[in-house]
């Protein structure tokens, strides 16, 4: 057998084992979604999105926590959004590359890889306590905010490092200041990969209930919140106690909330593969 | 002009400095440890288109983006010596950047116009100087694009991507987009390397119009370029200016062997 036909019969090989690799996936991913579609599918009506928790199964709906999960994400938004996009901004355009930076910027990847609890316990300490915030929808957002800002910033970075360098040139020698540069033409180059990983954050922030569950969101709240610094509950922690309830009306609530919230985060993954597409096609 | 203080007198003094455009003093560049421009002296006068010629690596981009302070971008760079403009120092500490930018354009190897439209980036560097109003920019994208030939071929089409066009209507609008702001220096880096022939010959036609009101510096790697359209050569080789003088002698009769040897491509 010679090199050649090796060569050949490994590179099919792993493509086989690559075939393989991404089906199991896929397969037990459509298990999954099978699963809570028929345990859950029959549940969902309007009333159950409309109605409040209720200790009898069949009249309890997700409205508290879906409000408090639209609270929670918008707040997070507002907070994580500007600071983010600033310190990516700083990091990539007017940082000069040198030791302290190069450490700044593996702690900011390092930070992305802390466990979403210790980001809870931070916000127990510091918004709950220290601030006096209490266990509020604000309190919430900004722990969130913090567990998801490595990501904007990384994201807004690796959207910006895409802008061309002759853009910048281009730009600077027609007389314009750094400013100009980055509000002229490198966020309006970079928005649609901005717009993508500040999408991905944020699902991720939506199904988040570990960080949640510590600074003190209640699994039952009697109505949705109506300002910043009500006591809330979210979809995930919602799922999460009727899960552990015995009755298999429960069970099947907890199914029919898990489709919304896959519904809610395959919405915003859909929006951010969308703008993903459209920003691509900008500089070929 | 380009000082932010004295912004009056320089008109005055100006004129008695004017024999000489731009002036290079002695300069040296350095990207780290690298010695980049070995200590170059240069005068240029206004009005004339200037080629700098030599070899890949010599120095020319990194010498040409002296004149309007590119380098700057660059970590590692470091020089030495003065660079005038008009017999100011452009490396002074008052000098404003963004204003020397204005006086002196630069056009670049590979076309870049921004992602926007035509419209867009003919006005940008009016925009960015705070000019809002809409006929004074629409007038100015109009006699820019006209004196680069481009108008009657993109007039229908100013709100459409600049990205839509081909590589030498591209080139075209990016010098439009730097006739915009009215510079009294234009600096070329091989503006034509990244073009067929055609668009090519349209734009040697326009550089040498240009000539009229501007002062040219053009970096180039062909030869029959320099000599078609320059009055003065620069060869340069390692970082030294190996000689400088009016394109005519330059080419039919240098006086250093290097020189002759890389024009007539007996080099290496
Ligand atoms: N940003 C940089 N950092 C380090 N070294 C650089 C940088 N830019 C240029 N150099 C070095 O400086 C020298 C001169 O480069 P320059 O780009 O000015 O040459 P050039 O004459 O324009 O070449 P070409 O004809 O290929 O464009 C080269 O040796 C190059 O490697
Ligand atoms: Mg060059």
């Amino acid at each position: 057998m010679n090199n050649i036909r090796k060569n050949r019969i490994k590179d099919q090989a792993f493509k086989y084992w690559g075939i393989a690799c991404t089906l199991l996936g896929l397969v037990l991913l459509a298990i999954f979604i099978g699963n809570i579609l028929i345990d859950g599918i029959m549940r969902i009506d309007w009333d159950f999105i409309v109605n409040l928790p209720s200790r009898k199964a069949e009249r309890s709906g997700i409205y508290t926590a879906l409000m408090g999960s639209i609270w929670v994400l918008l707040l997070t938004t507002l907070i994580a959004l500007p600071v983010g996009i600033a310190a990516a901004i700083y990091l990539e355009e007017y940082n000069k590359k040198n030791k302290l930076s190069t450490i700044l910027e593996v702690n900011i990847s390092n930070l992305a890889g802390v466990p979403s609890v210790i980001y809870g316990l931070l916000g127990l300490e510091v918004f709950v306590r220290i601030m006096e915030m209490g266990s509020s929808v604000l309190a919430g957002s900004f722990t969130l905010a913090l567990l998801i800002l490595p990501i904007v910033i990384v994201s807004t970075r690796e959207a910006l490092k895409a802008v061309p360098k002759s853009v910048r040139d281009a730009s600077f020698a027609m007389g314009a200041s750094k400013w100009q540069t980055v509000y002229h033409q490198l966020l309006p180059a970079s928005f649609g990969g901005i717009l993508t990983g500040v999408i991905l954050a944020l699902s991720r922030a939506v199904g988040e209930t570990a960080p949640l569950i510590v600074i003190g969101a209640l699994a039952y709240v009697p109505f949705a919140p109506s300002s910043a610094m009500d006591e809330f509950s979210v979809l995930p922690i919602q799922i999460f106690n009727w899960i552990t309830r015995p009755q298999h009306g429960f069970v099947e609530n907890a199914a029919a909330a898990i489709i919304i919230l896959l519904l809610i985060t395959f919405v915003m993954n859909g929006i951010a593969v969308y703008f993903r597409n459209k920003w691509q096609k900008k500089f070929k | 002009m380009i000082k932010k203080k004295k912004k009056q007198d320089s008109i005055i003094d100006s004129s008695l400095k004017r024999k000489y455009k731009l002036q290079a003093k002695n300069v040296k560049v350095w990207y780290g440890d690298f010695l980049a421009i070995k200590g170059v002296s240069m005068d240029i006068k206004p009005n004339k288109i200037t080629a700098f010629i030599g070899p890949s690596g010599c120095g020319k981009s990194t010498f040409l983006r002296l004149f309007n302070r590119m380098n700057d971008y660059v970590d590692s760079f470091r020089m030495e010596g003065e660079i005038n403009i008009d017999g100011d120092n452009i490396y002074d500490k008052d000098i404003n950047v963004e204003l020397l930018r204005k006086q002196v354009g630069m056009v670049f190897q590979k076309p870049n116009p921004f992602p926007k439209s035509i419209y867009e980036n003919v006005a940008y560097g009016l925009k960015i100087q705070g000019i809002k109003d809409k006929k004074f920019l629409q007038e100015r994208v109009e006699e820019s694009l006209k004196q680069v030939g481009l108008w009657n071929e993109v007039e229908d089409d100013l709100n459409k991507s600049a990205l839509a066009l081909s590589g030498g209507q591209q080139q075209r609008l990016c010098i439009a987009r730097t006739l915009a702001v009215e510079p009294s220096i234009i600096l070329m880096d091989e503006p034509t390397s990244a073009l067929d022939p055609i668009s090519t010959a349209k734009i040697e036609d326009l550089i040498y119009q240009l000539k009229e009101k501007y002062t040219i510096v053009i970096v180039t790697h062909n030869m029959q370029q320099a000599s078609r359209i320059s009055d003065s050569t620069a060869f340069f080789y390692m970082g030294d200016l190996i000689e400088y003088d009016k394109t005519n002698k330059l080419f039919t009769n240098p006086e250093k062997e290097q020189t002759e040897n890389y024009i007539t491509g007996r080099f290496g």
